[in-house]
């Protein structure tokens, strides 16, 4: 048993591909109490970031700067009465947000966070996320229908239509950027996550930056059919508060409907890496084809550490700008606290980077390489999480028919004809 | 001319008509808990689908028989109540209130109590607009401008508190003029707050007015010709974007509106987004005449000759102004004792509603909440 | 904050007017202030002569009374002219805008109701107030045909006289809810049984007030 556990450790594939089932639930593990988090510090980072679009200060009282305002809301959903409607289809009303959250998180399972860093290297990689991301929009419809109230059942009914619209879009400009993991000498494309990083390693360019603007255009469709399949503003015409009260989960509460919340959040994170994956090199840090010098990896590898150093950094002064009355001598040690945890990791990325770097095919080396791949990762999915954020400090709400008009009058023809147009320079090129 | 009649009541479903595609009707209830319909109103809503075939608005959750509890109070005592109607624009409910009792009366207030009201009554107007784009841009699903306007709505109540010690239902004017003397400092309050807002209305014009989402949300929806408008009583500045260039501050000045100098913005279209644009610039002109306002205000005296007990004579009057929503009018009947034995209150957001109907036929879910924002309606003042 | 609305204090008596700042605690304390000889009497109507006055007197003659109040002007109308007179105030006279449609309670009066319309017109820039008198029970042709607006304006007269309007579309309550009883703009309308009533039937105690 040891042996097959440490004999993957020198392997260069997913555990999926090398067949190690320990690793691969390992992975899993991580992988799901990663996005987990990751939801968690997502959910605190749109409030306190949407709070300060809109002048105010949003979560300030649980913890330092709020900081545990999710894990007291988490709480407070979890002790909620559990609420069923008497004229609910029972059984249905509660399977419906497992439905959902199944699908957001089973779409992980093939998101390569590295050349290795993920459960399996599917084949049909990129087929199989598509499917089942879309696979979500049952829990929704489900959900609206067992509610047996009208609301739901009418933001079930727009979320359903316009899912399935968008993904035309979506499967459209994804096409295009598998239609690019083909431009090599073989001539051979490939549906496999990983596969398109490495095709975009092989070919030195990111698919975003691939035959200026095609894929540019294809990622710009995929980055807004993406916010209208995750039901996001300016589309979330499924939950608009303003016009269905809350859409389908109206009349969800407490876990269930923190599970509906989970899974829009884990959804965004997915797709984000779709995105992410397809266009933007995936794991790869910026300029690998040209500043490839070994100097230059290390100076790269030095980044996550920084990161963490500089929010290391933000949070001691947090520390020193707190009021220095009593009543906040918790909170500022709290704060403190997690100031030195932030500075910790930074040190020990630091040293691993400092130490990877001495030691070629070492455990460290390769420990240092997967930090390196997963954090370059992370970062690009951050910034469309914020995009996400953003967005919905700005826009106003599209209107339902405004939505469908721009999914298959504008999103669908431009995505059509950047797909034929990419097929062709592709032809002329080769 | 034959206008839209509202027919609000036909929502039987016997009649309906059988399209080559047989399909439920939907009846929704919008309301009276909705975060969309500002308060307690709710609107039965017919659809198809998400097409608006008809409403009914039921009204009367916050009646609060204001019109019989004036019968039963002085004419003092009455003057509070006013605030709690149109409780965003209490000032100018006030300022009809005093306006009708003293015309009843036969008395005048003041040059400076007049000036006094004007800049108050346009500093509340400034802050029931401010307050309408906040949720409206809420209702269309534009988060931010709400945090914006309230922010800067605050430099008013601030205002209205060092003046008179509330910020909501000020009851800021008495019969015959003002109570209070503007503060030390008032004027100087006032032109800080003019040049604190000026650039803030930019600022909420940057986030909506080319806003492309904001456009093709508001233009075309909610249309109402000048007609239309006319025959269903709708005033203020959803009859002004329509086309219909009328003010009564201009039209039957009171107060002191006659000596300043302002312009009535009207719109073409009639659609929602025209009376955004003439709300916007009302907000601007009533800046100008806040302006002129303090800086003409006279010396002299606050409050004019009235008895300690007011008891006007036997008769009746009606006196209205223009109100943030519209005409806002007081018909208030006399019979000589010091209680009124009959007030009516004209309120405009009562009258405006009734366009709901006519407005929202035809479009779809959407925009009867972008509709109803855009009326500007206060239900403590439709159901009173 | 507080220290600032000092501003009672400085308001300086104006010309002989002694107290206008501590009107109210006046008013209350001492209710029966002397009121001024002049203020009761005030002004009264004077009849109203226009050229719209002229030609629709000496179509109607004596079902039509015209007078002005303080420069208001209004048309007292006889019940059976209403319809007729309304409509060709909109269309000859351009009275396009129907400001409010209220009524007045008289109950000593044989004729309990005074319906008014207050009307106003863009073209002219001239408000006038119709006015007519009814009894209890009798019923009253409806003007949403001419103004729609009337329609709300009409349901609620109706529900707070119970004034009933012929032809309306839809007369019903629209402020109360549908079961109530009475009302309430009615001089006999009793709010403390209707109180008392609520109370012992909802809460099945004596009314406290």
């Amino acid at each position: 048993m040891p042996n097959f556990v440490m004999s993957y450790l020198g392997s260069t594939v997913t555990p999926g591909e090398a067949g190690n089932q320990f690793w691969a639930l390992i992975y899993v593990l991580i992988i799901f109490t990663g996005v987990s988090v990751a939801v968690i510090a997502m959910n605190w980072i749109e409030r306190k970031a949407l709070a300060h679009f809109q002048v105010r200060l949003g979560p300030m009282r649980v913890g330092p700067h709020g900081l545990l305002q999710p894990f007291a809301d988490a709480l407070k959903l979890m002790l909620k009465e559990d609420i069923i409607p008497a004229a609910a289809d029972q059984f249905v009303f509660w399977v419906a947000p497992l439905i959902g959250l199944l699908a957001a998180f089973t779409v992980y399972t093939v998101i390569p966070f590295g050349p290795s860093q993920a459960v399996s290297d599917m084949n049909i990689g990129i087929l199989f996320m598509l499917g089942v991301s879309s696979l979500g929009v049952l829990g929704i419809v489900v959900a609206g229908w067992a509610s047996n109230s009208h609301y739901p059942l009418i933001g079930a009914l727009r979320s359903s239509a316009q899912m399935v619209s968008y993904e035309v879009a979506m499967g459209l400009a994804v096409v295009s950027a598998v239609l690019m993991t083909s431009m090599n000498e073989k001539g051979t494309g490939t549906l496999s996550m990983i596969g398109i990083v490495q095709a975009q390693q092989q070919q030195g360019v990111w698919f975003i930056f691939k035959f200026f603007p095609l894929g540019f255009i294809a990622f710009v469709i995929f980055s807004i059919a993406m916010i209208a399949e995750t039901n996001r503003a300016p589309f979330d015409m499924a939950e608009a508060e303003s016009e269905l009260t809350a859409g389908y989960h109206t009349e969800y509460s407490g876990l269930r409907w923190s599970l509906f919340m989970l899974a829009e959040y884990a959804a965004m994170i997915a797709v984000s890496s779709i995105a992410v994956t397809l266009w933007l090199g995936g794991w790869m840090r910026p300029f690998a084809n040209l500043l490839h010098a070994p100097a230059w990896d290390f100076i790269f590898s030095l980044f996550p550490g920084l990161t963490f150093g500089s929010l290391a950094a933000i949070a001691f002064v947090g520390v020193t700008r707190m009021p220095a009355h009593s009543f906040f001598k918790i909170q500022r040690i709290g704060l403190a606290v997690f100031a030195a945890l932030l500075g910790f990791i930074a040190l020990l990325l630091l040293a691993i980077a400092i130490v990877g770097r001495s030691a070629d095919a070492s455990l460290a080396a390769r420990f240092n390489e997967g930090i390196d791949y997963v954090y370059w990762f992370v970062l690009k999915v951050a910034v469309f999480m914020y995009l996400f954020i953003w967005y919905r400090a700005t826009w106003p709400r599209y209107r339902f028919d405004q939505l469908m008009r721009i999914g298959w009058k504008v999103l669908l023809p431009i995505s059509l004809g950047v797909l034929v147009v990419t097929a062709i320079v592709g032809v002329i090129v080769s | 001319m034959s206008p839209r009649t509202n027919d609000s009541a036909n929502l039987d479903l016997e009649t309906r008509e059988k399209p080559y595609l047989d399909s439920n009707e939907l009846i929704i209830n919008m309301g009276p808990q909705h975060p969309a319909t500002h308060g307690v109103l709710r609107v039965i809503l017919k659809l198809d689908g998400e097409k608006v075939l008809g409403t009914e608005c039921v009204i009367g959750y916050l009646h609060r028989g204001v019109e019989k509890i004036a019968e039963n109070r002085t004419y003092t005592m009455f003057n509070p109540y006013v605030d709690r109607m149109d409780y965003v624009a209490a000032v100018s409910n006030g300022l009809g209130y005093c306006e009708a009792v003293e015309k009843l009366m036969n008395v005048e207030a003041p040059a400076r109590a007049k000036y006094i009201r004007v800049i108050l009554t346009e500093l509340n107007r400034i802050a029931s607009h401010q307050l309408w784009l906040g949720t409206h841009a809420l209702d269309i699903g534009a988060m931010t401008p709400l945090f914006y306007t309230f922010r800067d709505r605050e430099e008013i109540l601030k205002i209205f508190e060092k003046y008179c010690g509330a910020r909501l239902t000020t009851h800021a004017f008495r019969i015959g003029g003002c109570q209070y003397e503007t503060y030390a400092g008032f004027e100087k309050d006032v032109k800080n707050f003019l040049s604190f807002v000026a650039p803030k209305i930019d600022e909420y014009e940057t986030l909506l007015t080319t806003n492309r989402i904001w456009l093709e949300r508001t233009k075309n929806v909610g249309v109402i010709s000048a007609a239309d408008a006319i025959a269903l009583g709708v005033t203020g500045p959803v009859l002004r974007a329509s086309g219909v260039k009328w003010d009564l501050r201009k039209a039957q000045p009171y107060a002191a509106y006659s000596e300043f100098d302002f312009e009535i913005p009207i719109g073409t279209n009639g659609d929602t987004y025209d009376r955004y644009l003439v709300r916007m610039a009302e907000i601007r002109q009533s800046l100008r005449i806040i302006e002129q306002a303090v800086n003409g205000i006279p010396e002299g005296p606050i409050m004019a000759k009235v008895p300690k007990v007011i008891k006007p004579p036997v008769g009746e009057i009606y006196h209205s102004i223009e109100a943030p929503k519209g005409e806002l009018g007081y018909f208030i009947v006399s019979d000589g004792s010091t209680q009124p034995y009959r007030l009516r209150v004209r309120p405009p957001s009562f009258v405006n509603l009734q366009a709901l109907d006519v407005m929202v036929r035809g479009l779809l879910v959407a925009d009867v909440v972008a509709v109803i924002g855009t009326l500007d309606i206060v239900l403590g003042e439709v159901d009173r | 904050m507080a220290e600032e609305v000092k501003s009672p204090a400085p308001p300086p008596p104006p010309e002989g007017e002694k107290k206008p700042a501590a009107e109210k605690p006046a008013a209350a304390a001492a209710p029966v202030a002397p009121a001024k000889p002049a203020a009761p009497a005030g002004p009264v109507p004077v009849p109203w002569t226009s050229p719209l006055v002229e030609k629709y007197r000496s179509q109607y003659g004596s079902g039509l009374d015209a007078q002005t109040y303080l420069g208001q002007n209004y048309l007292t109308v006889d019940r059976s002219l209403i319809p007729d007179i309304l409509r060709l105030l909109r269309d000859e006279e351009q009275f396009d805008y129907c400001v409010d449609i209220t009524a007045v309670h008289y109950p000593k009066r044989e004729k309990q109701f005074d319906v008014l319309w207050i009307l106003y017109s863009f073209p002219r820039n001239e408000r006038v107030r119709v006015k007519t008198q009814i009894a209890d029970g009798a019923s009253i042709p409806s003007s949403v045909p001419i103004w729609p607006t009337a329609n709300w304006l009409e349901r609620e007269v109706y529900d707070m006289f119970g004034i009933k309007f012929d032809g309306h579309p839809d007369l019903k309550r629209i402020l109360l809810p549908d079961g109530w009883k009475g009302h309430p703009l009615r001089k006999d309308y009793g709010i403390l049984q209707q109180d008392q009533e609520w109370v012992q039937i909802n809460l099945g105690i004596e009314s406290g007030q």
